[in-house]
């Protein structure tokens, strides 16, 4: 009540508050919302014939789909390299540290090209693959393949901090009290990282499933088969049938932010968990 | 995770107890260094093998060509122009969040995450929206002879778009972990605002800016999706390097192809070792898109 009544001394907020705010608009707010507005005009007959599509829900179960996929194999991988990046000593561990981010950090174009390369029929590791008689390149597992190398950084970075924080103390009251090791990880040491792994999880799903650049070259791109809903978006834009490309990107839009909140429930449930 | 942070319970300290089986550690190792190796290792070896593939005279060659001099000239002026912004708005944003208070202040944290949670496609289709042919501006740019989308100020736009909350959401945690107590003394003692910002706030929070910057010019540089939207890729005008890195691969010019990707790579590689860097000096910070607004409530 008192520090309420007492005058902040500091100048500036009108102006930085203004600032922030007329920027915000500017940049973001005015123009996303050209995809409700313009959507609305379409009228909801039209807006639902083009978004339920065939070929357009084909790519939403594909989007989603790989994205899905991409998200567990990052989840399995994730926790295994946050553990032993977290917990265990060995040579190059900072450089291997260091290296997690390189997926923010390369543009998604250039992964795309290179993943591309690798993976097609006669690249370095497609090459062996083929002889297996699995087809990674311009195929959906492909896809799932670009995507798992964006999302990797999602869960191990959300997980280091957390496991950083385990108290030894608690994992040592469960070892003295007589439980086994695989009995510690199972019932003291997973269900405290799980909100934090579940957000790392649902973080990897949400980028994604928006992702663009690093599929497009890996994809192949035949309609009904390994067409992302992005390209498809871009397709539309491409035959000037911007209204479509409005409906499609509308959706999409809604999945992300259905994830993002979700996300955000889920940050405030780990805040919790941390806090008591 | 950053170095002297990260408290000291790791392996070689911690009791035999406390850890895996000797056999379980290395498997968990070698299973890490495999995932790793295959997804982040071996792509970027790759993109230098075939960069460099024919010889370092076809490489310099390949990156010396007046339309990837041309790309590398617009990726430069892009970020150039969204880098600064961002910065000034990241600073005005933090300040304003973090030393006040007010309500609706979460609402406004999710607003400034916003461009996180949006494809990189629809990114660049909303300013296709705006001020395309069609658009809601176009038939009055198109009166005054103004281009915007399929020339150099849309693929600006974009770019600010889509690297818009990175500086912000660094700089907002530290400026609230500063609290303002210094800042209200330097004012009792009579500095006026400018002189408290740059003598007392800035100082303080230079590191979390600077790593705000690294990540908001490696995204700006970076980016593929949006700019390729709104670029029209024209070459020699509209033309960055990401989109120049897909012309050429489309064209069956890998060799050339690689050899411009090699330089982003090479921007991935110096921001990865500033940020190492940085890191040292703020402890690690949650680098996810969407994760800011808890590190507030």
């Amino acid at each position: 009540m008192f520090s309420r009544q007492r005058r902040n001394v500091l100048p500036g907020f009108r102006l930085t508050m203004g600032y922030t705010i007329l920027y915000l608009c500017l940049i973001v707010i005015v123009p996303l919302l050209t995809l409700p507005v313009q959507s609305w005009e379409l009228g909801w007959s039209a807006f639902w014939r083009v978004v339920s599509d065939a070929r357009v829900v084909a790519s939403y179960r594909l989007s989603i789909g790989a994205a899905f996929a991409a998200a567990c194999v990052n989840a399995v991988f994730g926790l295994i390299v946050a553990w032993v990046l977290t917990r265990y000593r060995f040579p190059g561990q900072r450089l291997f540290d260091a290296l997690i981010d390189l997926p923010f950090a390369l543009p998604t174009a250039v992964a795309g090209i290179t993943l591309t390369t690798l993976y097609a029929p006669n690249g370095w590791i497609g090459r062996y693959l083929n002889d297996l008689g699995v087809q990674v390149a311009f195929t959906p597992l492909g896809i799932t393949v670009a995507l798992t190398f964006i999302g990797l950084p999602f869960v191990v970075r959300t997980l280091q901090p957390v496991i950083d924080d385990l108290d030894l103390e608690i994992e040592e009251a469960a070892s003295s009290l007589g439980a086994t090791r695989w009995q510690i990880l199972r019932r003291v040491v997973l269900p405290f990282l799980f909100p934090a792994w579940l957000t790392g999880f649902a973080l990897a799903f949400a980028r994604a499933i928006g992702e663009y650049g690093s599929v497009v070259f890996i994809a192949g791109n035949m309609p009904m088969r390994t067409e992302i809903t992005p390209l498809l978006i871009i397709t539309q834009l491409e035959q000037f049938n911007y209204a479509a490309a409005t409906a499609i990107a509308v959706v999409l839009l809604v999945i992300s932010f259905a994830l993002l909140l979700a996300i955000n429930g889920l940050q405030a449930w780990t805040s919790r968990r941390l806090a008591a | 995770m950053a170095g002297s942070s990260s408290r000291n319970h790791r392996t070689s300290g911690a009791a035999a107890h406390l850890t895996e089986p000797r056999w379980v550690r290395w498997g968990l190792i070698a299973l890490t260094l495999g995932f790793l190796g295959l997804f982040l290792i071996v792509p970027l070896a790759a993109v230098f093998t075939e960069a460099l593939g024919r010889g370092w005279s076809a490489y310099t060659g390949a990156i010396s060509t007046p339309d990837t001099l041309s790309a590398v000239r617009l990726t430069l002026v892009a970020a150039g122009v969204a880098v600064p912004l961002n910065l000034v708005f990241g600073v005005a944003a933090g300040w304003a969040i973090a030393k006040f208070q007010f309500p609706g202040k979460n609402v406004l944290l999710t607003l400034i995450d916003l461009p996180f949670a949006v494809s990189p496609v629809i990114a660049g289709l909303i300013f296709v929206l705006l001020f395309g042919r069609q658009g809601w501006f176009g038939p009055w740019l198109a009166e005054h002879g103004i281009r915007i989308v399929f020339s150099v100020p849309g693929i600006i736009l974009a770019t600010i778009f889509v690297s818009f909350p990175f500086v912000a959401r660094e700089i907002i945690p530290v400026m609230q972990a500063m609290g303002r107590d210094e800042e209200e003394a330097a004012r009792v003692l009579g500095a006026n605002g400018l002189q408290t910002f740059l003598r007392v706030t800035l100082p303080n929070i230079k590191w979390g800016l600077l790593y705000g910057v690294l990540l908001c010019n490696a995204r700006a540089m970076g980016e593929f999706g949006a700019v390729s939207v709104v670029s029209g890729k024209i070459r020699g005008e509209t033309n960055t390097l990401p989109l120049h890195v897909e012309i050429l691969y489309n064209e069956y010019q890998f060799q050339a192809a690689f050899a411009a990707a090699s330089l982003l790579a090479l921007l991935a590689i110096v921001t990865l070792v500033l940020k190492t860097i940085v890191e040292r000096h703020v402890g690690r910070t949650t680098v996810q898109p969407g994760t800011a607004t808890d590190t507030l409530s």
